[in-house]
């Protein structure tokens, strides 16, 4: 691709994968990173962005994304979908098989990748479903899902319960060294809770989720992967429980790797109140209780749990913040809680959630982009993306970390409009997107 | 009686009763003792009305209350209904089954198709907890929440204080021991807001299976927890000793499939309000229980039909608390006890 080479001058460049961290300028040509240093003379013609008070990074990589397309298009279409991860800073999302039809064939996965080329403006790759149609029963083809595209194998959403089954999976994805995803949940603990379990579900009248739901079961997938040799990806991890549990089997040296998203970062139980703060646990419901926006799967938990998960984020027991982006229509959460879809639309706000324990300084940036960009490219084997060394794809994101703004779901680009955090205010902004050399996202200024 | 400071001129047509400064009734978590004690005292004018030998005043004559309810419901929904037409009250009686429900309708647009038609009060009882805070949230219409899922049901809950208080005198010091399935019974949960800010004094009595896990736990140590000074006991004989009202849930039969009981017959022996328990209770005790029940199961028939029973004074009682608040909900207060 012949594109205008772009010059970005004076940003704080922070490229974990690189080890470096420091004013610098960065020269993007012809779709890839050309040159980082301390001052480089710009070549004629190329755009010069003024990045200073800004921090340059790789583009964000995410590795739990809800594109819907296809089969729910009236949520999300991979147009939609890639533009709102711009409009975030992402330039790599790996999307999640739950469609309609779901990918557990190569045609699924084709279909994916030619909508991308089409009408996505960032790189697309797909995940496969572990079981056919995720039903848990039968493994899916999982060897020609890898060679159509596949990047790892999940059936987010519906946990692989049989634990046999699982033991396969992990061992028949060995082979093309492929991590599987696990959504880890047990059906029989889950027990259609809406909400975490505790003194809010209990005053709220709705079914809970105990932590032991998701332990028990990521227990058991690291039991499974020391067994097989297999790579075990824990989703959305989101209890002090699960993250001791993955402490100690990653000093065991077992092949495990994890995520946390960026509500199970910042968010706690009581946005099911209406609240994004600590306060009146114990005061009267009102008509903003029972908020629908907070329902997701698993579900926000207290503070404990809140501060345990970005401890082990900041210790890298957690590997990466991946965004579970699950964009919905407005009817999906326009009712009651049990009828309510869980998920949360987040590609559009994650920034500005995951920068908040930095400046609440319980984690560093430089730690948080690693979790963006170096981490997940680690667990994707890919060196040439989450990085801006020489000759990387000129995929970057520049971004204002101390930039306050409110958040406004009417300007989402996202369909999904689902998010507990409409009028909240957020410390952290994109100001600009580039996907292979060609800027892909700007600010308004 | 001393009227209260803010008392208006009494209502011609019913009694002495107060209008309280709320538009909705979704649970007692909201209600201020003062709020409480008025619902008490209207619920007295309104039983005077229930006595007369024309039981009708024009109170609410041009008003429209809509009954819904996703719920079979006997007890409930006739409540509401006699109240309604005791007050004059237009009440039109709406059920999920024949109804546009049942089309796939959403809740959102039955509610909007119910606003158009301009009901002043809704009425409604739902299988999913929150659904009518979703309805205030969304309509103009006053909401009046008739049980929703395992959350709440406070008339029910002001209609058994209303049975204690007139046994008793008081609330305040009162010994209340609920026993049975506090996990799932919304009438557990809104006697225990109601019962704990007037002042009495709760028990609750389940297997640690149908008690709430975190009330099991030490999280209501917390200084600031509203059920901080509720009692948890597992063991009934414990339980009821000295009580002035045991309370007996209805148990749903299916707990036995879901795991939470070994079997009902157990349940029965373990739990069973029977005359031996009652023994232990204080001498005046009353049994009390919301209906319907499954006798023999977690109440004995002898002690449901017995002379210290009260169930069916309940029933009575709930017309006449559900005229109180009928009344409260749609009756303008002075603006400045409007809630901002």
């Amino acid at each position: 691709m012949k594109s205008q080479p772009i010059l970005i001058k004076g940003g704080r460049v922070i490229d974990p994968a690189g080890g470096h961290d420091a004013r610098a300028d960065v020269l993007i040509k012809n779709g890839t990173i050309a040159d980082v240093a301390k001052t480089i003379a710009g070549p004629d013609g190329a755009r010069v962005i003024d990045a200073s008070g800004l921090v340059v990074a790789p583009g964000f990589i995410d590795l739990h994304t809800h594109l819907r397309e296809p089969g729910f298009e009236d949520k999300e279409t991979v147009a939609t979908g890639t533009r709102a991860a711009a409009k975030g800073g992402f330039t790599t999302l790996c999307a999640m098989p739950n469609t309609k039809p779901p990918a557990d064939n190569p045609a699924t996965i084709d279909y994916v990748l030619r909508k991308a080329r089409e009408d996505g403006v960032v790189r697309v790759l797909p995940i496969g479903c572990v079981t056919k149609a995720s039903a848990g029963k039968e493994l899916a083809e999982m060897g020609e899902l890898a060679q159509a595209g596949a990047v790892a194998f999940s059936d987010d959403g519906h946990p692989v319960g049989d634990d046999n089954l699982m033991r396969q999976a992990l061992a028949y994805a060995s082979a093309f060294d492929l991590p599987i995803s696990n959504h880890c949940e047990v059906d029989e603990l889950f027990q259609g809770g809406v909400m975490n379990e505790g003194w809010v579900a209990t005053r709220l009248g709705l079914r809970g989720v105990p932590n032991s739901a998701e332990e028990v079961m990521a227990a058991r997938d690291i039991s499974l992967a020391a067994l097989t040799g297999g790579r075990i990806h824990l989703a959305h991890i989101s209890t002090a429980g699960t993250v001791e549990i993955v402490r100690r089997a990653k000093e065991q040296g077992v092949a495990v790797t994890c995520e946390a998203t960026p509500h199970h970062l910042t968010l706690t139980e009581q946005a099911v109140l209406g609240r994004l703060d600590d306060n009146g646990p114990f005061e009267p419901l009102t008509t903003a209780s029972y908020n629908t926006y907070a329902k997701v799967n698993p579900p926000l938990r207290t503070r404990k749990d809140v501060d345990a998960v970005v401890r082990g984020l900041k210790d890298g027991v957690i590997d990466i913040i991946a965004t579970d982006h699950a964009p919905h229509n407005r009817t999906d959460k326009l009712c009651p809680m049990a009828e309510a879809a869980f998920g949360i639309s987040v590609l559009e706000t994650a920034l500005g959630s995951v920068l908040s324990p930095v400046h609440g300084k319980a984690v560093g940036l430089p730690r948080v982009i690693e979790a963006l960009t170096a981490a997940p490219a680690r667990i994707l084997k890919r060196t040439d993306i989450g990085t801006l060394r020489k000759g990387a794809q000129a995929d970057v994101v520049i971004f204002d970390p101390d930039a306050s703004w409110t958040v406004d779901t009417s300007k989402f680009v996202s369909k999904g409009k689902n998010t507990p955090l409409e009028g909240a205010t957020l410390k952290g902004r994109v100001t600009a997107t580039i996907f292979g050399g060609a800027v892909v996202y700007e600010a308004k200024a | 009686m001393t009227m209260p400071a803010r008392a208006r001129k009494p209502e011609p047509y019913a009694g002495a009763a107060v209008a309280l400064p709320r538009k909705h009734v979704l649970d007692l978590d909201d209600f201020t003792l003062d709020e409480i004690e008025t619902t008490l005292q209207n619920t007295d004018a309104m039983r005077e009305v229930l006595g007369r030998e024309i039981r009708k005043v024009p109170t609410l004559r041009g008003k429209t209350v809509l009954t819904v309810f996703y719920e079979a419901s006997t007890r409930t929904r006739v409540s509401f209904e006699q109240a309604g037409k005791v007050l004059s009250a237009d009440v039109i009686n709406v059920s999920s089954s024949g109804s546009s429900t049942e089309k796939g309708e959403s809740l959102y647009n039955t509610a909007l198709t119910l606003q158009a038609m301009n009901a002043d009060i809704i009425v409604m009882r739902h299988p999913h907890s929150g659904a009518p805070y979703f309805l205030a949230r969304h309509l103009k219409s006053c909401v009046i929440n008739a049980g929703d899922g395992t959350h709440a049901h406070p008339t029910q809950a002001l209609l058994d204080m209303y049975t204690m208080k007139r046994h008793f005198g008081k609330l305040q010091g009162l010994k209340v021991v609920i026993v049975g399935d506090i996990l799932y019974s919304r009438v557990g949960r809104s006697n225990l807001w109601g019962l704990t800010k007037a002042g009495a004094e709760v028990t609750l009595c389940a297997p640690p299976t149908l008690l709430p896990p975190d009330f099991m736990s030490t999280s209501r140590q917390h200084h600031d927890h509203p059920f901080a000074n509720v009692r948890v006991e597992t063991n009934v004989e414990k339980a009821v000793e000295g009580a002035h009202v045991v309370m007996a849930l209805r148990l749903q039969l299916e707990r036995q499939r879901s795991g939470h009981l070994p079997s009902l017959r157990e349940y029965s022996r373990m739990y069973c309000i029977n005359p031996r328990r009652m023994a232990l209770a204080h001498p005046d005790a009353l049994v009390m229980h919301p209906g319907p029940m499954n006798e023999g199961i977690e109440i004995d028939p002898e002690v449901a039909h017995g002379a210290r029973s009260v169930i069916e004074e309940q029933v009575t009682n709930g017309v006449a608390v559900r005229m109180a608040l009928l009344y409260s909900v749609v009756t303008p207060v002075p603006s400045e006890r409007r809630p901002s």
